[in-house]
């Protein structure tokens, strides 16, 4: 395997609760190479989002232990402003739902604008220009008309492809991708990961993708890891992943999956598969 | 309401003379009109309305168009002022609580918000002058001119502005603790929303995130509650102008209402009516220029 672009290592995020401290994620470890998709995959809960809003520095309030190292440099124990400085450039992230994650009250171009100028200091008129060369690069339709729009203007698929472009502004060497096709419809979904792989395919970008959609999955990664309850459980290439799943839970992962010709009879569900006793190994 | 107190204009009047003849004051009841049944008083003075005529105070021996209009800049000029300091310094301070949540500063507004908001506004307009005018001697009693004051506009200007202070400030005060709180709690919600969320992994400064991203969308419920409000204000103005004698419509109403003076009364309810329609219509088209959702049709 090549370097790595980001080396993950005992990962452990906590939240404090009234009693206790409640864990998200339990030592974690993993590596993305520059260049490289990993899909991030596991159940509502088990961790997947606050792994990405770590890396982020986006959790100010949770107990974060280990460490995660970004072309060598340490990327979790940075003071708030430093992790400001290092945010955009080296790592970006696509939230989940782009219908919110837009400013209602600020036109699309004011957003990028900011985006842009955040990360180095360039005049508004090149901020302006760069915009519009991003949100082209996203292939919005009449792109130099929606810099003045405001998002409500836009369906779901084009607000993703603004909040895509957001990302992009910083030329990220990792983008984190959070479940970024889960309000869209199937369609749209498909043109969204189509233009995810083509920019990190034009940018040498490293895509760390969280889902829990295994045919996204199949489609998008080099690599997959299966987390549960926090842990990770198996971490594999994908064409062994989907073939020869190790663990009996990936195993029950795809089992739960809809089936192209159904059997007869319902079809397993996780927690049934997963309380049997096939999943004691 | 006011037909319920004992006593009319001509008692006042009389009473202040010291000595009338019963004759006397049915000579005026008749002349006013007041010796006609409550319903054909109102009817005639609905009537007087139909030709944009608001009638004429006898007390004052002014038709009270004229009276309201000498009064109603005075009283402008102390609401805008109140309305301004409330909302710019109510924002600051509920911005600042909200930024700093759980802080010093966020328990320090909120403390200074419920206090205030809870102190009476006469007691406060009293409170005042005792400290700033009579103790301190920092501003005037009261009054919105000084008799023979500085020459030239700028001097009458500087003058007015002068006595302002103490009465715009307390009449402000209410209202700048409801802004603060109002917009500390709207901010709060805009605080958990996602593009807060967009605009922080952007990198860009927490101050930039509060006041571009969070402030301004916090605004629309703040607008909303100061366009409820403004009724009241003109209430609140009602006490502040009488505490601090401000020659406006609010002390106008105050006596009007000991003078038993019902048309000049009746006259200023419209008139306040018409002034928060007025500001309502304006607020609502503040929501267009605040919220590009709300298009106006053109």
């Amino acid at each position: 395997m090549s370097p790595s672009l980001l080396e993950v290592r005992e990962l452990s995020i906590g939240f404090a609760a009234a009693r206790g401290v409640v864990s998200a994620v339990e030592r974690l470890s993993f590596d993305i190479a520059p260049g490289e998709t990993l899909a991030l995959v596991g159940e509502s809960g088990c961790g997947k989002t606050v792994t990405g809003l770590s890396l982020m520095g986006l959790l100010p309030s949770a107990r974060i232990g280990g460490s995660a190292r970004l072309a060598g440099q340490e990327v979790l124990g940075l003071t708030p402003r430093q992790r400001r400085k290092h945010r955009g450039a080296p790592i970006a992230m696509v939230f989940q739902d782009p219908l919110t994650s837009l400013n209602p009250v600020m036109t699309i171009g004011a957003q990028l604008v900011e985006a842009i100028r955040a990360d180095r200091p360039v005049s508004r008129r090149e901020a302006a220009d760069y915009a519009l060369h991003l949100l082209e690069r996203v292939r919005i339709p009449a792109p130099r008309q929606r810099l003045g729009e405001y998002p409500h203007r836009l369906s779901g698929g084009m607000r993703q492809r603004v909040v895509i472009a957001l990302a992009l502004a910083q030329r990220p060497a990792l983008l984190i991708a959070d479940e970024p096709t889960t309000a869209l419809d199937v369609t749209i979904q498909a043109q969204i990961l189509q233009l995810l792989l083509e920019l990190k395919n034009e940018n040498g970008m490293a895509l760390l993708l969280i889902t829990h959609d295994l045919a996204v999955v199949s489609e998008t990664a080099d690599r997959v890891l299966v987390m549960r309850h926090g842990q990770a459980v198996e971490e594999q290439p994908v064409i062994p992943f989907f073939e020869a799943p190790r663990h009996p839970y990936s195993r029950g992962l795809i089992a739960a999956r809809p089936q192209p010709r159904p059997r007869f009879g319902p079809r397993p569900r996780l927690p049934e598969l997963v309380d049997s006793g096939e999943f004691a190994g | 309401m006011l037909k319920a107190i004992p006593g009319d204009l001509v008692d006042v009047i009389a009473g202040e003379g010291g000595a009338a003849s019963p004759e006397y004051m049915d000579m005026l009841r008749a002349q006013f009109g007041l010796d006609r049944p409550d319903w054909a008083q109102f009817l005639a003075y609905v009537r007087q309305l139909g030709h944009f005529d608001l009638g004429y105070s006898f007390r004052h021996n002014m038709p009270i168009s004229q009276l309201i209009l000498d009064r109603l800049p005075a009283t402008l000029l102390l609401i805008g002022a109140a309305v301004a300091l409330a909302v710019g310094l109510g924002l600051l301070l509920g911005a600042l609580a909200a930024r700093f949540r759980g802080g010093l500063v966020d328990q320090a507004v909120s403390v200074f918000a419920a206090v205030v908001f809870a102190t009476p506004v006469f007691w406060i307009g009293l409170m005042a002058i005792v400290l700033f005018a009579v103790q301190l001697r920092w501003f005037p009693l009261g009054g919105m001119t000084q008799i023979g004051g500085p020459p030239g506009v700028l001097g009458a200007v500087g003058d007015i502005a002068y006595h302002l202070v103490l009465p715009a400030s307390t009449l402000s005060l209410a209202y700048l603790a409801l802004y603060a709180r109002v917009t500390r709690a709207a901010m709060g919600e805009v605080y958990d929303l996602d593009y807060v969320r967009t605009a922080r992994a952007k990198g860009i400064s927490e101050a930039r995130i509060a006041i571009r991203h969070v402030l301004r969308n916090a605004l629309l419920p703040v607008v909303t509650l100061s366009g409820l409000q403004l009724g009241s204000v003109l209430g609140g103005a009602v006490v502040v102008e009488t505490v601090f004698s401000w020659p406006g419509m609010g002390r106008l109403a105050f006596e009007a209402v000991s003078d038993r003076d019902i048309n000049l009364l009746l006259s200023l309810f419209l008139c306040n009516s018409l002034l928060v329609i007025v500001m309502s219509l304006v607020i609502d088209l503040l929501y267009g220029v605040l919220d590009p959702r709300v298009e106006l049709a053109s």
